[in-house]
């Protein structure tokens, strides 16, 4: 999809009614509802500190009063709230409760878009008898009653300004964002609580004397475009309420632009080797999962943290398309071995991969290339791809997983992908 | 309290699945005599969330959950 004609003016047709619902503290909020007796106390989930993935995943009401963050490290909270009770997630009992709140969203409309497993925009244009505030509160009242969970709603004539809505008022709240009120209500919030504008754009922004959404998008596009390029003609649209992006249809796969998985492991990585046993089953992970959509990549990228904490990312564009496991890794492997030199040990690492073609393309054949090498690495995936779906992940592994250090034990690709897909 | 517990249960022509007893702790099986209305609800006193039949057990009205392919029902503290 072409970013900037999603908020192109001349291009934008009729206000259509979103909704977008969030699920309040959902992990959390799930985990107090199957234990009673911790309903009253400052609750937060969080990942397994033993395996050194012991940050904040989410939190209840209680302990937001105690300005817990997602995200930060366990320590790091409990030192803010010492009674702060923190338990292990549950990953099959959140999606559980996703797809019954899926089911009700589902009596409005077939227009449903996921983003993560706690947020959902449904498009209810001509699909609603009465007004957009009327089912979202209908909505609102019916989870609480049949999920025992709060949402809060945002509604609103486009996806960024009914997402801002969602985040105005929580928790069990609707907002309502229109064409009379988006000017007081959005245009005086801070410029980051715009979709799209993180941290860093934001600190861009400041610069230039920008701090909240008006000032946005009352500025000019142009000088947008010239501190944050393509980026700064999006947020213009996005702030005066252009956004046209269509909510997909709940059976719609979203148009995927990369392919990523990445881990931190139980103890760091200190040596090549260490990193390597990671990175083969990352890009067996990463490969696999691009041949079942059916594409081959041109680009492949790392991304790495230290000890220390400080991250880097890489990639590099290949000579040709591929989905060969091997082609792919040993590409990987290489260009980590040229990024990094070990000095400081790693924490966790990524791989992914990006800049897709559909793998039934016509390919050239290289006379330079030893093509009967890749139609038998070809078959050989196909093969492991076939073994592996019958037999489990862990059925058939490269040798070098053999000498297994305590690394590379996991399996990216069947844990749980729960992220939210790019709005784009 | 949650407690989970042993029903018995039919479907019916239509495909609707209907609870007709329930064993308690005594061994003892119960019937349930009528089912007044069946719902998604949640239930924060027992903590769970399922489809909830409202029944009529030894003249006092009950809730029913099936939650996924378990039954339960809020007790109180001392039942086990």
């Amino acid at each position: 999809m072409d970013i900037t004609s999603t908020v192109d003016k001349n291009k934008y047709k009729k206000d259509r009614v979103i909704l977008h619902s969030d699920c309040n503290g959902f992990y959390a909020s799930v985990e107090c509802l199957y234990n009673p007796q911790l309903r009253n106390k400052p609750v937060a989930v969080s990942g397994d500190a033993e395996n050194r993935h012991g940050i904040i995943l989410a939190k209840n009401e209680i302990a937001k009063k105690y300005n817990i963050k997602t995200g930060e490290a366990i320590w790091q909270a409990m030192q803010k709230c010492p009674e702060l009770v923190t338990v292990s997630p549950h990953f099959t009992l959140y999606k559980r409760f996703s797809a019954m709140a899926k089911r009700i969203y589902s009596e409005y409309t077939d227009r449903i878009e996921n983003f993560g497993l706690d947020e959902a925009w449904l498009d209810l244009t001509g699909n609603i008898k009465g007004s957009g505030f009327d089912t979202a509160v209908e909505i609102k009242e019916r989870i609480k009653r049949e999920l025992g969970i709060t949402v809060s709603i945002g509604v609103s004539f486009n996806k960024i300004f009914a997402k801002f809505g969602s985040d105005y008022k929580k928790p069990d709240a609707v907002t309502c964002i229109t064409r009379d009120n988006y000017r007081d209500i959005v245009w005086n919030s801070p410029a980051g609580d715009l979709l799209y504008v993180g941290k860093a754009t934001k600190k861009k922004l400041n610069r230039i004397g920008i701090y909240t959404i008006g000032d946005i998008a009352n500025t000019s596009p142009d000088i947008l475009r010239n501190h944050l390029g393509k980026w700064g003609d999006l947020i213009y649209g996005f702030a005066n309420g252009f956004d046209s992006s269509p909510v997909s249809h709940m059976n719609e796969k979203s148009d995927i632009k990369s392919i990523g998985n990445s881990t931190t492991t139980p103890r760091d990585m200190k040596t090549f080797d260490d990193v390597k046993s990671v990175m083969y089953v990352l890009c067996d992970s990463v490969c696999r999962r691009m041949r079942e959509q059916g594409f081959m990549a041109k680009t492949v990228g790392i991304s790495a943290r230290d000890r220390e904490l400080n991250c880097f990312t890489r990639q590099s564009t290949l000579e040709e398309h591929t989905n060969l496991t091997k082609v792919i890794t040993d590409n990987i492997f290489n260009l980590f071995k040229k990024s990094y030199n070990m000095q400081v040990p790693l924490r966790s690492v990524g791989v992914f991969v990006t800049d897709f073609a559909h793998d039934n393309i016509p390919h050239q054949i290289n006379l330079l290339q030893n093509e009967e090498r890749i139609i038998q690495n070809k078959n050989l995936d196909k093969t492991l791809d076939s073994l592996k779906k019958r037999f489990g992940n862990y059925i058939v592994r490269p040798a070098v997983l053999l000498k297994d250090n305590g690394l590379s034990a996991f399996n990216p690709k069947d844990e749980h992908t729960i992220h939210p897909m790019s709005y784009l | 309290m949650k407690k989970y517990i042993k029903v018995t249960a039919t479907f019916d022509c239509d495909g609707n699945l209907l609870p007709e007893y329930i064993y308690w702790d005594d061994n003892k099986r119960y019937p349930v005599d009528k089912i007044t209305d069946i719902r998604y609800a949640a239930s924060l006193k027992a903590g769970g969330a399922g489809i909830r039949y409202t029944c009529r057990i030894l003249g006092k009205e009950r809730f029913l959950f099936l939650e996924e392919n378990r039954w339960f029902v809020d007790t109180k503290a001392d039942a086990k």
